[in-house]
């Protein structure tokens, strides 16, 4: 290359001579840098003509400071990557950019990172040159120009910025030790120099005080030191739980607010406290249930229809439809906002595919794993992971015999649709079974409590059932996962509904004997009253002399319904608890201790730890949420039991998972952003909001019992109060909004908005496609041009081979050759060095080259070894990225 | 680490405060946790800055690196003389830029270099092969390694070269999901 060099004009010939020395200085930087210093001395005396000459080259014609830019660049290239190595280069590279936009601006385009990493070489490089004419300098103060001056307070600024930020740079410690140490030497003699400044006292405060605020968050922040190793796995769940409890406690919040808060405060005690404590009920909570807090603040039947209540004239029976039909508006509400703020976070990064294998690779590793079980775990679900990912890719490819699989699947999906017909039988039954028991009184336990330990059974045999089936399908594992969830899914709701039709039933039954109650006790009355007024033969009307408790009431259908829902919920609560403790503890208690004396490794093999069975539980914790929202109108109470529930089903499940659970083999999450779930819930939401509305709507009110006592729907209640409270201009108001006229146009506004919605935002759907597109056919451009043109662009390759082949042309014309070498640059320099598209420019450049001949000197050499041999100063030149760079 | 300044001196200090995420205290107990690793090589007084290396085979030791499968590799990485001998200026260097205060950027490069097995600063195929090996505690049939590194290579190489310059590591991390990052591609704490 040297000798290459020598000969040609003295421009280059700086250049040319630096960057070898730079590539030499690889190993030995110390030196080097050294002579980074010396050169940097010479260079800067050299400066201003240079730039002058190069300003006039770039108006004569386009670039000597590009050239010379694209030159060092070209030799930064080569030696990319090589960080020690390239180092000199850059420096070189790096001065001749700023000099570049000094001159015309050019060379901006570099990217901002790359920017970063030249600035602080640069300034590494001054330090040295100025700690090397430390020893001059300090004669030369006094007589410093302005210009020095200026270029001196920046040189402090620059050496600033370096001590605040040496800490971010990937160097070794003992340069950094050493860098820092020079810096903090220069600053302390210049600052106060420059008189800018106090000193070195100014500097430590403003160090000090940069500390302080970079210092502070970081200790600040609260070290975690939770093991993560089920984070992953439980995250769907954990998030769902989160807002089940933070849902729940809403409603507990409102419930009691709105009404069991006024009636303690203001009311007098509800006097229909007589319970049957005779009773002897084994089943603990059905006797709590039944027996003690029938007419507690629990359940519907303890409200009672006073239209106001207390001093603040609370209207309870207003507040109580509001509140219930309140708390369905709110949640959808809340789910819906959950929804579209988990797509929002889901939609935000989509090109997820892109490096599913790199990702997994280098990001797998849990770096804050310290323990030896965790670290195998961890080791153990990466694998299945990887293997995971291969099966995902083996799977696009493979095609089987798609006649057997599709048989298999029919024949899963039947099996199921069996055993869901089977199981909603099974509760119809059960259901109506229990209402013919409810007539007699000579019970068995298990015939009192079968409908519950029937549905819990069903809940704890069917799911598992359902996953031997979908063995068959041989489905991709999210995707099974998905139908396996979908069909837990109906099964839950095809029981909740089969009860639930089961339970109207009853009602109707209810509802025909209160009928008759009601009209016995009104017949009672009034025979009463006419015995009274005939007997003591006045008027006035006392209250027949009997204990209010011993009236015949009612049997008060909505409490029913809150009793069913309340002793479902509680059966549950137990099922699952116990589940835990028997499924899960005591297998683990009886793996982990009779493994000292069993015949296999009961660990390893057949009955192992339980896993945390992640689609269950959310699952469960969805239908749960479906019968609170159900029963909550008519057993408010429920809603606080749920709250209790969800707390401490939370520490206990946490603690069983700790305790007795090990990782998933496989973890797959159904969906990315948790939509999946927030749907089922939104769909369960709705499903049990129709009952209990077409109950509100339909339904008459039992006539001596709850706040809706005495009128013919529930929803008289707004009525009454349009009429009675508000002014009359209101209820003209609620009556004109009330008309089909108003109503039919509202709806089909709504539907419009819907259309429109819809449309728009399939539109963006199709633009975001395109962008994608765009993206990654800029990314293949990319990768093109990068890519060694022979193998990518049969076009390009085609057009180069058209050409004129200029490496079989002997060495004759060795000037006009060697410019085409060089001038390809200045074009692409631009955007990005090294992304030339050699191929399209060659022709411009080979016609640039030749209208400026002069700009090279004059031949003095005989052309011999400059031809295309493979002489080293033409190799940055026409290899450049192509193939690995030199070593 | 009672005594202060019998360990370092005040510049010491001060300097080491500059070029690391740590405080004086944290620095100290650092020394502290250098010293128990070799307690008969290293001296508590380190203000005359002896040139003391503690071999790769005690490093690794720590709870910190105990069960990262890249252990060798960490301490290779940030030795300077390449072997896994780390000086005190090293070890702190280490401690440094995989704390949680250490910006993406600086992790990003140390991590390159981590997974740059031969040096040649390119994950090249065999560097992943290794990596994998490692990840796996090779579970993986060679088949599978090959595919699963053709894969990483097909989708992060972004030049063509089949293999990893740092500008398409750079470019494969920063798209990966914040949670990924953050968690998983460098965060130690320290049981102080």
């Amino acid at each position: 290359k040297k000798p290459a060099s020598d000969d040609d004009d003295d421009e280059d010939d700086e250049e040319e001579d630096e960057a070898p020395r730079g590539r030499r200085g690889a190993n030995r930087k110390k030196l080097a840098k050294k002579r980074g210093g010396n050169d940097d001395e010479d260079e800067s005396e050299d400066e201003p003509p240079k730039r002058k000459r190069g300003g006039a080259a770039n108006k004569k014609k386009g670039g000597k400071a590009q050239d010379s830019d694209e030159e060092d660049s070209d030799v930064g290239k080569g030696k990319k990557g090589k960080k020690g190595g390239g180092k000199k280069g850059k420096k070189e590279e790096e001065e001749e950019e700023t000099k570049g936009k000094k001159g015309d601006g050019k060379g901006k385009g570099k990217g901002k990172g790359k920017d970063d990493d030249k600035d602080k070489k640069k300034k590494k490089k001054k330090g040295d040159s100025s700690s090397d004419s430390n020893s001059n300098s300090s004669e030369e103060e006094e007589s410093m120009s302005e210009g020095e001056m200026a270029r001196l307070m920046e040189e402090v600024e620059e050496k600033k910025k370096l001590i605040a930020n040496i800490r971010n740079k990937p160097w070794r410690m003992q340069r950094r030790l050493k860098l820092l140490k020079e810096a903090q030497e220069f600053v302390d003699k210049f600052e106060g120099a420059l008189g800018k400044g106090k000193g070195r006292k100014w500097y430590a405060y403003k160090v000090m005080m940069t500390k302080v605020l970079m210092g502070l968050p970081y200790g600040s922040i609260p070290r975690k030191t939770v093991p993560r190793a089920e984070q992953d796995t439980a995250q769907d769940y954990s998030v769902l739980m989160d807002f089940n409890v933070s849902l729940a406690q809403n409603e507990l919040f409102s419930f009691s607010f709105f009404f069991a808060c006024p009636i303690w405060f203001f009311s007098r005690q509800n006097c229909c406290l007589k319970t049957n404590k005779d009773t002897q009920w084994i089943y603990f909570a059905r006797w709590i249930i039944t027996g003690y807090c029938k007419y507690s603040v629990l359940f519907y039947g303890y409200y009672n229809d006073q239209r106001t209540v207390g001093v603040l004239k609370f209207r309870l029976p207003l507040s109580y439809l509001m509140v219930g039909i309140g708390t369905f508006g709110y949640s959808l509400m809340l789910v819906i906002r959950t929804m579209a703020k988990n797509a929002d976070v889901g939609g935000g990064d989509g090109e997820d595919s892109d490096f599913t294998f790199a990702w997994k690779m280098f990001t797998s590793w849990d770096y804050l794993i310290g323990n030896a079980e965790t670290a195998d775990n961890k080791y153990a679900s990466i694998t299945t992971s990887f293997k995971e990912s291969i099966v995902d890719e083996q799977e696009n490819q493979k095609d089987e015999n798609i006649h057997l699989r599709r048989f298999l699947r029919v024949l899963a999906n039947f099996l199921i649709t069996c055993s869901l017909g089977g199981s909603g039988y099974l509760i119809y039954f059960v259901v109506k079974r229990s209402q013919e028991f409810a007539t007699r009184d000579d019970l068995s336990w298990y015939e009192k409590n079968e409908m519950e330990i029937v549905m819990s059974l069903l809940g704890l045999v069917c799911p598992p059932l359902f996953e031997t089936i979908a063995e068959l399908e041989d489905y991709h594992p999210r995707i099974a996962l998905k139908w396996q969830l979908g069909r837990i899914f109906a099964l839950f709701l095809g029981n909740l509904y089969t009860f639930l039709f089961a339970l109207f039933d009853e009602v109707n039954t209810k509802l025909e004997e209160e009928q008759s109650i009601k009209n016995a006790s009104i017949w009672a009355m009034k025979e009463y009253y006419a015995n009274y007024s005939r007997l003591m033969n006045d008027s006035e009307a006392t209250p027949p002399p009997m204990d209010p408790a011993d009236v015949i009431r009612g049997p008060c259908w909505e409490t029913a319904v809150g009793i069913e829902f309340v002793k479902l919920t509680v059966s549950d609560i137990q099922v699952s608890y116990l589940t835990i403790l028997i499924g899960d503890f005591a297998r683990a208690v009886i793996v982990r201790f009779l493994n000292y004396c069993w015949c296999w490794d009961l660990e390893a093999g057949f009955p192992s730890y339980g896993e945390f069975d992640i689609s269950g539980n959310v699952l469960g914790l969805v239908f749960n949420q479906g019968m609170i929202w159900m029963g909550a109108f008519y057993a408010p109470g429920l809603v606080g039991i749920n709250v209790l529930r969800l707390l401490s089903s939370m520490y206990y499940q946490c603690w069983a998972v700790m305790a007795t659970n090990v990782p998933h083999e496989r973890v797959f999450k159904a969906s990315k952003s948790n939509n999946f779930y927030m749907g089922l819930l939104l769909l369960v939401l709705f499903l049990s909001l129709l009952p209990v509305v077409y109950t509100i709507m339909t339904l008459p009110p039992s006539f001596d019992c709850g706040p809706f006592s005495g009128k013919d729907k529930m929803f008289d209640i707004i009525m009454e109060t349009i009429d009675l409270d508000l002014p009359a201009f209101m209820g003209t108001l609620f009556s004109y909004a009330a008309n089909p006229g108003l109503i039919i146009p509202a709806v089909l506004l709504m539907v419009l908005a819907i259309y429109y919605l819809n449309s728009v935002s399939e539109a963006y759907q199709n633009s975001n496609m395109e962008l994608k597109k765009k993206m990654k056919m800029a990314r293949d451009e990319e990768k093109n041009r990068r890519n060694n043109a022979d193998t990518t662009n049969q076009v390009m390759k085609d057009l180069e081979d058209l050409l004129p082949n200029r490496s079989l042309i002997p060495p004759a014309p060795p000037e006009p050759e060697k410019p085409p070498e060089q001038e390809p640059k200045p074009k692409p320099t631009k955007t990005k060095p090294g992304t030339a598209g050699k191929g399209v420019n060659l022709q411009k450049d080979v016609a640039l080259a030749s209208s400026n001949p002069n700009a090279r000197g004059p031949v003095s050499r005989p052309p011999g070894p400059r031809g295309p041999g493979p002489g080293p100063g033409a190799g940055p030149g026409r290899g450049r990225g192509r193939g690995p760079p030199p070593r | 680490m009672g005594n202060k300044q019998t360990t370092f001196t005040e510049e010491q200090l001060e300097a080491y405060q500059d070029c690391t995420f740590f405080t004086r205290k944290e620095i100290l107990r650092l020394h502290a946790r250098y010293r128990e690793l070799a307690p008969h090589l290293v001296p508590l007084d380190y203000t005359n800055n002896p040139d003391i290396k503690v071999p790769m085979t005690l490093i690794v030791t720590m709870p910190e690196l105990k069960e990262n499968p890249f252990r060798e590799r960490i301490v290779e990485t940030f030795s300077e003389d390449g072997q896994g001998n780390l000086s005190f200026s090293d070890f702190i260097d280490m401690f440094s830029a995989l704390c949680e205060a250490s910006p993406r950027e600086l992790k990003t490069i140390y991590a390159f270099k981590i997974y740059d097995f031969n040096r040649d600063n390119f994950i090249c195929k065999e560097d992943l092969e290794k990596t994998l090996n490692k990840l796996t505690k090779g579970e993986l049939t060679p088949e599978e390694v090959t595919l699963v590194c053709d894969k990483a290579i097909e989708e992060a190489d972004l030049d063509g070269d089949n293999k990893l310059s740092f500008a398409d590591f750079e470019n494969m991390i920063s798209k990966a999901p914040d949670f990924l990052r953050y968690r998983h591609l460098f965060c130690y704490v320290f049981i102080f």
